[in-house]
């Protein structure tokens, strides 16, 4: 159907046509046309954020909690500006985001006017694609493609900048049929000879692995359903990224918990000795593998990923197959039932004894406390009084989201909503908001440091506004807990610039923000707490007091393998559970 | 460097550098959407992600369809040619990445002019050389000359060292165009 209307106007019909329902944004100078359009309609509700950062982050909650596209609409200049820390995160983390910049009327373009950056060349290589309209009749297929590109192959951020003159100007709008990059075609079904192939493999294997990622979780829940099928068929351990928590059930016995830099004992050795690595939707990350020449070297490796140069960038992988999880994995799942030959069940059962005697070592132990709230502690807490009800968590950045992935146990995919990759401190916060404001009923909790929630705190203005009643759990330790570790381990205990001087009083702050702050520093009213916090129909900050030194275990240091793990003290010790020559478990 | 780093502990973030690998030189021909900031895209990508570009050629090549070919030389270990080609591959106004140097039968040529400044004997010789290089004459004074040499980069290396010492001014050149031999389009 064509309609003549305003650039402006054509922004929100193609988001309605587009199915959305909000808006996360900033008004300015470059994008009053576009809320001129939004006051006179009620198919898209705007969602004012108190920062543009935080607009992107709060539709990165939204997106990664439902599957659908985030949008974000912010004016030119520095609206767009500091709207690039959210885009990045998108990139790094592949979250779908549609992005609408504002800009200055095309002939002030390159004149430094006021508020004008040049926001494609800033956002270029922190988008997926990005575009500047400069004709009105490019409007409507470019906003169509926008999200067409954001939303398929291997997800991700979309900036389209619309210069002012462009928003006033008329057109003729109408759906697409089709786009103007034809060149674009992510590739989603597998080889099928190459998933023969992984298949063969995984049934002659003898120390087999399932190691999965984000992708999975991109892919849709399909996907994650297949994989739980796949895995409890094969009968293999399983570990996965920090992005893809959930998309196996942690309370199964085949998951053997988080791998990497925090990852659990088992899941790191079991990398480092396989000798068959099914690796889907992961990216063999620097936090995955630590140091790359001694990255499990025994093993023959399967890499299922949409986009070919996740393909052997960091690892030589033996069968790489390019296609999106949930096809392969219904794919794989076909060809594993129909395969005659099984592994070898002796095999199978000395590799579990093995997987067994190291997850005996509990190398996420820590010594509990009567007088002090360990941070491990009140995250096992928090998982225990929330984990029967609907809940989605977020997290910030550093050692609480790292306790979080360790000890929140995740059974479905979609409620985990982290920053992976890039390691955006303030992500949680925002997330939370668009969590719960695609989840109206669920409960939200942003698991939060002292540090990092205050890089964002403004946010919890747009959650009273809106009733929004997200949880903030601040791990307080006083300290960039993270960064302290490091300084701890790394450079001799010379905490330069990590701790928290002048911390706010929260439970005042969040009366000043018109929310609820309740303090908690005793093991002991810690669960009543809690239920508290979760009873509260409103936004909450809790202050949960912790122990100030209280380290992240286990540990890859930098530049270590996967065997050369430093555990907690508390952890089980060497003798007790394995014996073998030449592992430096420091 | 390498050895030192296993001697200390490592506080970097980052595992150590992987230890130098080969180094090879291929040839790639880009199928683009012709847009504005095409090449930016291209090129943002490879300083963004420290590749090298030795020579870099872009024009429009199909009118009608609003393409254009970019032609890329560059240099990496064979594991860094292979991400440069799906690198590029994902940039979405990008049609095609062909490695010309894979494919093994392609023809490459640049083009250069090369200004030389001279009298007597020295102006004599470079006419002389340029004859035997299949070299054009498309300027002339009384006291210089610019040539226009087309051919295979290393032709076009040599000649200009030839001319260094017959008063050698300045060279323009094109950049490496590519392409495939035989009755196949890209």
């Amino acid at each position: 159907m064509e309609r003549e209307m305003t650039g402006a106007e054509m922004v929100i019909q193609a988001m309605a046509d587009q199915g959305v329902k909000h808006l996360f944004g900033y008004p300015g100078g470059a994008v009053l046309p576009i809320y001129d359009a939004i006051f006179s309609q009620n198919q898209v509700q705007h969602i004012l954020v108190r920062h543009e950062q935080g607009a992107v982050h709060a539709a990165e909650g939204y997106a990664r909690s439902t599957g659908k596209v985030g949008c974000v609409l912010v004016t030119s200049g520095p609206g767009a500006t500091n709207a690039v820390t959210g885009l990045t995160d998108a990139l790094m983390d592949s979250i779908p985001i549609v992005c609408i910049t504002g800009q200055v009327p095309t002939h002030l373009i390159g004149n430094d006017a006021f508020q004008e950056c040049d926001t494609v060349g800033i956002t270029r290589p922190c988008t997926k694609h990005n575009y500047l309209v400069k004709r009105i009749e490019d409007l409507p297929r470019v906003l169509h493609e926008a999200f067409h590109i954001a939303s398929s192959g291997r997800p991700g951020p979309v900036v389209v900048d619309v210069p002012k003159d462009i928003q006033f100007a008329k057109g003729i709008y109408s759906v697409p049929t089709e786009f103007p990059h034809t060149g674009y075609k992510p590739r989603v079904e597998g080889d099928v000879e190459q998933i023969k192939r992984a298949v063969e493999l995984m049934a002659s294997a003898k120390r087999p692995l399932f190691y999965t990622g984000g992708g999975v979780i991109n892919s849709g829940k399909e996907a994650s359903k297949l994989l739980t099928e796949l895995v409890r068929q094969t009968g293999f351990p399983i570990t996965s990224t920090l992005m893809g928590l959930g998309a196996f059930p942690a309370a199964d016995p085949q998951w053997l918990g988080m791998l990497g830099m925090h990852g659990t004992l088992e899941a790191n050795m079991a990398m480092h000795d396989c000798d068959v690595m099914i690796c889907i939707g992961a990216r063999f990350d620097d936090r995955i593998t630590g140091r790359i020449d001694a990255f499990s070297p025994g093993s023959k490796k399967i890499h299922v990923d949409i986009d070919p140069s996740s393909i052997n960038k960091n690892v030589r992988v033996d069968v790489p197959i390019v296609g999106d999880c949930a096809n392969v994995l219904m794919e794989m799942l076909k060809l594993w039932r129909a395969h005659a030959k099984q592994p070898d069940k002796k095999a199978m059962a000395g590799w579990w004894k093995q997987v067994e005697a190291w997850r005996g070592r509990k190398s996420l132990s820590y010594r509990p406390s009567k007088d002090i709230i360990k941070p491990q502690y009140a995250i096992q807490r928090l998982f225990e009084l929330t984990k029967d009800r609907d809940t989605y968590i977020t997290t910030e950045v550093g050692q609480h989201q790292m306790w979080a992935a360790q000890f929140y146990g995740f059974q479905e995919p979609n409620r985990w909503m982290t920053s992976g990759g890039l390691g955006t401190m303030g992500y949680g916060l925002p997330a939370s908001v668009g969590v719960q404001l695609a989840h109206p009923d669920a409960l939200v909790i942003d698991i939060a440091g002292e540090a990092s929630v205050q890089m964002t705190m403004q946010e919890i203005s747009t959650a009273v506004q809106y009733r929004l009643p997200v949880k903030i759990f601040i791990l307080n330790n006083q300290y960039m807990g993270m960064v302290r570790q490091w300084q701890e381990l790394l450079h001799g205990g010379r905490y330069s610039h990590s701790y928290s001087e002048s911390l706010p009083d929260f439970v005042k702050l969040a009366e000043a923000y018109q929310a609820v702050g309740i303090r908690c520093s005793k093991p002991g009213d810690l669960d009543a707490a809690i239920q508290e916090m979760i009873d509260i129909d409103q936004p909450v900050l809790f202050d949960c007091v912790v122990d100030q030194k209280e380290n992240c275990f286990p540990m890859i240091p930098s530049g270590r393998a996967h065997n050369e793990m430093i555990l907690g003290d508390a952890a089980e010790s060497l003798d007790s559970a394995i014996t073998e020559e030449g592992k430096m478990l420091v | 460097m390498n050895a030192n780093a296993n001697l200390t502990p490592s506080t970097s973030h980052y595992p150590t550098a992987p230890t130098a690998q080969r180094q090879e030189s291929h040839t790639l021909s880009v199928l683009v959407d012709n847009e504005p900031g095409v090449l930016a895209r291209v090129i943002g990508l490879f300083s963004g992600r420290g590749y090298n570009i030795e020579s870099l050629t872009v024009s429009e090549t199909e009118h009608q369809k609003h393409l254009s070919l970019i032609t890329i030389v560059t240099t990496g270990t064979p594991m860094v040619i292979e991400q440069i080609k799906s690198q590029l591959d994902r940039l979405v106004p990008i049609h095609r990445v062909v490695d010309m140097t894979l494919t093994g039968t392609s023809i490459e040529r640049e083009l250069a002019m090369v200004k030389v400044r001279g009298k007597g004997e020295q102006r004599v010789e470079a006419l002389r050389l340029a004859d035997a290089f299949r070299a054009r004459v498309i300027d002339a004074t009384t006291e210089s000359f610019i040539f226009e040499i087309t051919g295979k980069s290393d032709k076009v290396e040599q000649f200009i060292e030839l001319m260094l010492p017959l008063g050698l001014v300045e060279v323009a050149r094109t950049g490496i165009a590519a392409i495939r031999r035989g009755p196949e389009g890209l």
